[in-house]
């Protein structure tokens, strides 16, 4: 019958549409997908942010585990302050973990690389809301540049 | 006797363009009337002045007894359930067989069962002849039982009024000769109001048990058959006889032939 | 110039008519206590004559416009030595932009304008006078299953754009050029985020669909019901409907990604 032939492909349509949903969401857009669970705030201040952007990820040894969702300025001295979302699985960083703003390859973005600190009964564990205190800002050229011919200089 | 339909004092205008100027007519229960008069004044407005698809700008529409441009939507479309219209083109619907056409109505305003749905349909579908046509398409018909088939469909929910709009134009003379005696007959078996607005003078006179002629914005004659043959006015007459000129002018109104052509412009 | 001002403020008035039209055309015909047994299977029917006879001419082109991006990209990306990038390159474009924009240029141009010349007809035949004498209203019955059935099916037409194309650069890219399969992938993955691309090209897409229907809807409603004024209101559909698309897109654009 005519309407059995249209219900069906009908249903083929819809599941087509559903497969490519599929298709794209694992093959071309996974890994990403693992932000978006639990995750808990950090905070850091930095001397120079460089590019750095809201969503740039939050790398540990290269594996992404959070993405910076905020960038203001704050205290007297204007200094800036990023706020990060890091995924609740991993939730054991010391104190004592430092953070730096690194560039991806030559010309690619910016992001954050935590490097976790030692763990000792002296020192507390990072959690919700908390400040990273051991930061390293980015690299500018102008500075770097500036600061070689300085050296070259006083040879 | 009661009336099904009374039009009082119509005025209707499509933008700048007066169509009805304190237009009257009424229809009483289970009788036929006729509506007729040259093309070009509004016959199928009337029909949808009357359905309430078309607000008057004046004047009241009856239909049993309710004011239809006051209604509200809901009872509107409980007063249409009451009445059909027979479209000049039959308005079929294309993508269904004739078959579910006549069943349309049926389906959309009640919840009978599939059997009894389908014995109406063929009950319908025979009265006009078109049982064994059940199964085609409306593009397969030809306009004669197009128009049989959307009869068909009309008088599918036993409604108590139908409007039939130029029911024969551009018939060839058998359908036409078909559809007089089906509209009549039906009208009789089922004691049905109508109202037929025609501009084919000889079948609707043949049919109607009364007549009504508008011309210039307003009904100019009215009666019985024989009443408006008798009837002396010069453009009932011009109209019964087909005369090509006279009350109703030949020539579309301008200014004076000859001033205009030595004006020389378009 | 009093004239020139005049004529400016009657197309003015007469656009912002027209819009107030079609809003209450839409409102009418979608909002009402809905009747599932009744409107379910016209539905599935539009979205049979909406999406699955757009499906072919979306999937074909998605296919041609993927491959045209695998190599197009390619032959910049090379001269840079970051042929690496041809992935995201490819996936990037397609789902935040061309996914969406052509398939809604197409849907215009296939569903659109059938939409809009099947609605004009059954008005110049005099169908949806009939129906509503027949106390069925011509809104709820012809025009809203086919509004959402428009407003399903172009999405998903965008997301079987997008695979197919995403599909076609990876034949180029890797079958044919041979970008590192691995690669191709790995480097598509890290680069595309599901909120930020796959989703905002999604939400594009339902409004591009949204707006396409409505103005085909509303075309066909409005249209002079005879032969001229249907094929008028037929390319009137897909012009307006053309344009909307583009125009919105950069509105969506610099929404989405411009902050």
């Amino acid at each position: 019958m005519e309407s059995r032939k249209t219900q069906l492909w009908v249903g083929v349509f819809v599941v087509v549409g559903i497969l490519a949903l599929f298709f794209i969401a694992l093959r071309a857009a996974s890994g990403t997908m693992t932000t978006s669970g639990d995750t808990y705030t950090l905070y850091a201040k930095f001397d120079n942010i460089g590019s750095l952007k809201v969503r740039s990820p939050v790398k540990v040894g290269g594996v992404v585990v959070g993405r910076v969702t905020n960038i203001s300025l704050s205290g007297d001295y204007y200094e800036p302050r990023v706020e990060m979302s890091i995924s609740k699985e991993y939730d054991q960083f010391s104190e004592t973990s430092t953070l730096s703003v690194l560039t991806s390859g030559l010309l690619g973005e910016q992001y954050l690389g935590l490097e976790p600190g030692f763990i000792d009964d002296s020192v507390d564990m990072l959690e919700d809301g908390d400040m990273i205190t051991d930061t390293k800002s980015a690299l500018v050229l102008e500075n770097l540049i500036g600061q070689f011919l300085f050296s070259q200089g006083n040879d | 006797m009661t009336n099904l339909v009374e039009l009082k004092d119509l005025t209707f205008a499509h933008g700048s363009h007066r169509v009805y100027d304190g237009l009257s007519l009424t229809v009483p229960k289970g009788k036929m009337v006729a509506v007729m008069g040259p093309s070009g004044i509004g016959k199928t407005t009337l029909l949808r002045l009357i359905g309430g698809q078309l607000k008057p700008d004046s004047g009241s529409i009856k239909v049993a007894g309710e004011e239809v441009p006051k209604l509200k939507r809901d009872a509107l479309y409980q007063l249409r359930k009451r009445m059909s219209m027979l479209f000049q083109s039959g308005a079929l619907f294309t993508d269904m067989s004739v078959y579910e056409n006549v069943a349309f109505p049926l389906r959309e305003h009640t919840d009978l069962p599939e059997e009894l749905i389908r014995s109406v349909v063929l009950m319908k579908l025979e009265a006009v002849g078109l049982r064994g046509a059940r199964h085609l398409m409306p593009s397969e018909l030809s306009g004669g039982m197009a128009r049989r088939a959307a009869l068909a469909r009309a008088i599918a929910l036993d409604p108590d009024l139908i409007l039939y709009d130029e029911p024969f134009a551009g018939q060839d003379p058998i359908s036409m000769a078909v559809i007089v005696k089906l509209i009549k007959s039906l009208n009789e078996s089922l004691g049905l109001t109508s109202i037929v607005v025609s501009h084919d003078v000889k079948e609707v006179l043949s049919i109607a048990d009364y007549a009504y002629v508008i011309a210039d914005k307003k009904v100019v004659g009215q009666g019985t058959p024989d009443e408006l043959r008798e009837n002396d006015t010069a453009i009932i007459q011009q109209f019964l006889k087909g005369a090509p000129d006279g009350p109703v002018a030949f020539h579309y109104s301008d200014d004076d032939f000859t001033t205009d052509l030595l004006r020389g412009e378009a | 110039m009093i004239q020139f001002l005049q004529s400016i403020g009657r197309q003015v008035l007469d656009s912002l008519a027209g819009i107030g039209y079609a809003l209450a055309m839409l409102m009418s015909a979608i909002i009402g206590k809905p009747q599932p047994s009744k409107s379910w299977p016209l539905f599935v029917k539009q979205m049979y004559v909406v999406g699955v006879l757009s499906m072919l001419i979306v999937i074909v082109s998605g296919l041609f416009i993927g491959m045209v991006l695998g190599l197009q990209g390619y032959t910049i990306l090379v001269d840079y030595g970051a042929e690496q990038s041809l992935g995201p390159m490819v996936a990037l474009s397609l789902l935040r932009e061309l996914g969406p924009v052509v398939t809604g240029l197409l849907f215009a141009g296939r569903a659109g304008s059938a939409l809009t010349a099947e609605i004009g007809l059954m008005k110049a035949t005099e169908q949806l006078s009939s129906l509503e004498m027949m106390a069925v209203d011509p809104l709820r019955r012809v025009v809203a299953p086919r509004f959402w059935a428009g407003l399903v099916s172009m999405p998903l037409l965008a997301l079987m754009f997008s695979a197919v194309g995403i599909y076609g650069g990876y034949l180029v890219g890797s079958g044919w050029l041979g970008v590192d399969e691995g690669a191709f992938w790995s480097v598509m993955q890290s680069a595309v985020d599901w909120q930020d691309d796959l989703l905002n090209g999604i939400i594009k897409s339902i409004v591009f669909a949204f707006v396409v229907t409505w103005i085909a809807l509303y075309k066909g409603y409005r249209a002079v019901p005879t032969s001229a004024g249907i094929s008028a209101a037929t390319t009137s559909t897909v012009v307006t409907a053309s344009l909307a698309i583009l125009g919105l897109d950069f509105i969506l654009t610099a929404i989405m990604f411009g902050g």
